[in-house]
Parts: structure tokens; sequence; C-alpha cells
């Protein structure tokens, strides 16, 4: 746990003393920004439903790009031969990053409060919806974070972390999204394994413990895969 | 202390390390000697941790590298070859985050700190990020961060790589200090390094130990040949066809010539002690003799005859 806590803090140094952050959560609120003030005073109403809707999406593309260096990154340098070599678990390692990286991404939702602020000034903000919205954000970002790490620490390219990332990433996002040209009875379990689907049913502002399971064991698993990829330089 | 018993590390096809066998006692400087390639860093990579063997098993203390990995990690420092560092830290975080990682305790992080950084001399460089330092400051941060837990084995894969001589002095002088009361193992394939810093040495080849044993012994058990430089000032060409034609000399060359001054190196059978002829045949020719001396057999050739018999 200490490990995970060194490690933690060292990632969040490396973030926060490089540009990687502050271009992250610059280029993350334009993004955002733009899709809730574009439509925001034609609906009329107080909602961020714009924003937050688009979210998901914008996560896609953005967030394997916080990961793609964490261990590849690590790999080329040859820094990770020191990392694996102190008195440390190789899951403490991806714990301490991932943790690192899911701060980053919780401070650039943080920041995205301001439309939240600035719609509920302006009108009555249906508050459930947009509180259970940010909780799914941050569950489904964690499972995001978590696969991102898992490309990340297959390679030592950071290009190839990010694709791979990218890639993975985006076929859960469209699983919900292609179902017309699956079969019949595979329908409900595509749907499942969608990370949209249980993002939407949270936005609704119903936190249903289906879906809280579906993307922390989604994430879990993603991190152990992330752990067990870090340990194929011994198998 | 360290017992490494029929080790051997395939990749793939190819087979890095061929089943090594030997021990390491406390307080033992020990140098590992090979051509590039010969399974030095492997070798090395398996003590540590980093890599399974193959084959084999190596204990530090009677732990197990892979069975009680975090325990026998614990015990080493580690500086591994090319030196990796995070180059965006400044050289006190980088300090303070492996002293964290090696299990330093917190109240003793600072002090242990600043020991490596008065023994490592980096007091100039203390908060600077670590991608701005010169590559001899970088590997004395490697240094430090490999020292600051007081581990009792250390593992250094070439240290003093890219190093000016000074430095690489100052670095020798710090290994074997550390060396009394520590294990310490290099590795290199600069000789001189292992003359300097190590009570024992190991020399491996194709991943096989080809000589194991303190350098007198290993001086001792491989003869070569002698060798006699020397310098003379004559006048005269043909000094040359004159040497030859002593008794036992088996090669000579003209390494250098300006104006009188010649300098000739002389190959001889083993056992031979020529000085005494040379020195009559001086006298009798009415050359001036400026300078002869008599090469022992070094490490050097030790090394040469072990790894190039190998490789024929």
């Amino acid at each position: 746990m200490k490990n995970v806590l060194t490690i933690y803090f060292k990632e969040m140094k490396s973030y926060f003393n490089s540009p990687v952050a502050y271009i992250f959560i610059t280029v993350f609120l334009l993004f955002t920004g733009w899709f809730f003030s574009s439509n925001f005073f034609l609906q009329g109403q107080a909602s961020v439903w714009g924003a937050l809707t688009v979210i998901p999406l914008i996560l896609v593309f953005f967030i394997p790009a916080i990961t793609m260096r964490s261990v590849a990154e690590e790999k080329k340098s040859g820094t990770i031969e020191l990392l694996v070599t102190m008195p440390t678990r190789d899951m403490e390692i991806i714990l301490g990053k991932f943790f690192a990286a899911l701060t980053l991404l919780v401070i650039a939702l943080l920041f995205t409060l301001t439309y939240v602020i600035t719609a509920s000034s302006l009108g009555n903000l249906d508050t459930g919806p947009t509180f259970c919205g940010y909780i799914g954000l941050v569950l489904m970002g964690s499972t995001y974070l978590a696969v991102g790490l898992f490309a990340s620490s297959l390679t030592e390219n950071q290009i190839i972390a990010y694709i791979i990332g990218w890639a993975i990433v985006f076929v859960f996002f469209m699983l919900d999204k292609v179902l017309m040209f699956a079969p019949g009875p595979l329908v409900s379990s595509l749907e499942y394994l969608s990370t949209e689907y249980h993002f939407n049913s949270l936005a609704r502002g119903v936190i249903d413990t289906r879906d809280v399971i579906y993307y922390l064991s989604m994430t879990t698993f993603a991190l152990i895969l992330a752990g067990r990829a870090l340990e194929s330089r011994k198998w | 202390m360290i017992s490494v018993r029929n080790l051997s590390k395939h990749y793939g096809t190819t087979i890095a390390v061929n089943d090594i066998t030997f021990d390491v006692q406390k307080g033992e400087i020990l140098g590992f000697l090979g051509p590039n390639g010969a399974g030095k860093t492997t070798t090395m990579k398996i003590l540590t941790c980093y890599m399974p063997p193959t084959a084999g098993t190596v204990t530090v203390e009677g732990k197990d590298v892979m069975d009680s990995s975090l325990e026998v990690r614990s015990q080493i420092g580690y500086l591994p070859e090319q030196n990796p560092l995070y180059l965006d830290m400044d050289v006190v975080d980088y300090l303070h985050f492996a002293a964290e990682l090696r299990g330093v305790p917190k109240e003793q992080i600072k002090a242990r700190t600043k020991k490596m950084v008065e023994l490592c001399g980096l007091k100039d460089v203390f908060s600077r990020p670590i991608g701005q330092l010169s590559k001899g400051f970088r590997q004395r941060v490697g240094l430090a961060q490999a020292m600051i837990h007081d581990p009792q084995i250390l593992i250094l894969d070439e240290p003093t790589s890219g190093l000016d001589p000074n430095q690489i002095v100052e670095i020798r002088h710090l290994i074997q200090e550390l060396g009394r009361q520590k294990t310490v193992i290099l590795s290199t394939h600069i000789l001189s390094e292992v003359q300097a810093t190590c009570n024992r040495a190991i020399i491996i080849n194709q991943g096989k130990i080809v000589a194991d044993g303190s350098l007198e012994q290993l001086q001792a058990a491989f003869h070569g040949m002698e060798r006699i430089t020397m310098e003379i000032k004559a006048p005269k060409d043909g000094c040359i066809d004159k040497l030859r034609a002593i008794q036992h000399v088996q090669k000579a060359s003209e390494t250098s010539t300006s104006g009188d001054l010649k300098r000739f190196v002389l190959e001889t059978e083993k056992g031979q002690d020529l000085r005494e002829q040379i020195y009559d045949l001086c006298v009798r020719e009415g050359w001036k003799l400026l300078e002869l001396y008599r090469e022992r057999t070094t490490l050097e050739d030790v090394f040469r005859q072990l790894t190039k018999v190998e490789t024929n």
C-alpha cells in the first residue's frame, strides 16, 4: 500500500511537472465546453445533458492519451527494470499509475462542474441525473484508464499503446450501437458489455448496482491484465 | 551469501547463460568479465529478480530469487546497464522516491539521502532535473540510488561506463570502500577496472564460466608469453635483426623510430628472462639503452587467451 502511494505521488508529479496534465485538461475543457455551450441557449433548458452525454465519446479519444505513456515510456527508457527490481509488487506499480491517472481525470471532470454551476444559476437543474452522470463518468473513465494502462504495458511504443488502447475502448463503446447487426440471442449480453449502455442507465439518475459492478469488474479485470502484461518478462 | 547453481537462460534458441555455478562470499568484490554478449548482464538480471532463469537456482542468504523475490530484492542495490533514470525528476526527488520504494524508514530518508549526496558528490546538482545532468553525474545518481538503503549486496552493471578518468578513480575508490562490509558484484569489459577494484574475477564467455579465482590465481594459472619493451639510441639501422638473433626471442618488432631513437617490443618464450642478454648486446654494439622493462602475464593476456580459444 505504501508503495502504491509512493508511485502515485511520483506519477502525479510527472503529470504536473510536464505539459501533459495541462494540455489534457485544457483541450478536454475546450471540447466539452463547446458541446455544453453550443446548444445550451438554443435548448432553453437548464441542463448539462449536452456535455454529459458527449463526454463518453470524448473520453474514448482522450483517455488512451493519458495512459499511453505510463508503462510504455518506462519500458522504452529502461526505468522499468529499476522499478521492478525494487522490493515492490508489479501490481503495486500498476495501481499507483492507475490512481494517478484517475486523479488527473477527476480533476478534469471537476473543472466541468463550471457548466453545472452555470446551468443551475440560470434555472432549475435536475441534480439527480447530473450527480449520477458524474459518478458514471468517473466509473467509465476508470475502466477506460485501466484498459489504456493494459495497452501501455504491452509495448514500449507510445503510439502503439495509444492505438491499442483506443481500439479496445472504442469497441466497447460501440457495442450497443451496432446491436441491430447482432444475432438475436447475443443482443442482451452485448448490450451488457457495452460501456455506454451502463453510463446511460446511470445518467438517467438511478445508481443501479449492476452498472457499478459492471464498471468495477471491467476495471479490475483490465488492471489484472495490465499486471500480467508487466510480468510477461518472466514468461 | 549468494550462491548460483547450474544457472541457464535461453532466449528462444539462443543460449545466453549456459549452466554456470558460483558462490560469492560476504566482503568480496567480484568482477564479472567477458566480451560483449557473454551473458554478464543476463546473469545480473537474474540475480536481481528481473527475470527468471530457464534452469538452475539462485539463492541469496538461503532465499531463492524466485520464491522469496521481495525479500531478496530488498537486500540488493542494483545499477542496471545503461543506468536508466527518470529524466524529468530532480535528483533529490528521485533519491527520496528510490529510498521510499527500497523500504528506508520514513524518518531516515532525509539522513540517508544526505549521506548519499555526500558520498557520491551530488551536492552541486542536488535540486536539478536529472535530464540536465552530464553523464558522469547521472552515473553517480544511479549509484546513489542503488546504495540508498544500505544494501548488503550491490550489483553494478558497468558502473564506470561514460565517466572521465578522474571520476572512474573516484567511483572505484567508492566501490572498494563499500566492498569492505558489503558484497559487490560488478560487470565490466574493462580489464584494468577489475585489477583496480576487485579481489576476485569470473571470466565468462559465451554463457560459460571459463575462469574463476583471485587475480593472482588467474595470472598464475594462465601464463602467457613474456614481453620486453626497450628503447635505444643507435645511429645505424638493422638493430632489429641483431635482436632477433638472441636465443629464445620469438618475435621482435620496431614500434617507433624517430631519428636515432628506436623502440622495440620483443616477445620471448615462457619463463625466459632475456634482459641481461639484451643489455650485453647493447654494450657490444655501442647502443645507448634508455629503457628496458619486462611485462609479466597480465589479466589482459589471460582474458584474451580464454575468450579467443573459446570462439575459435
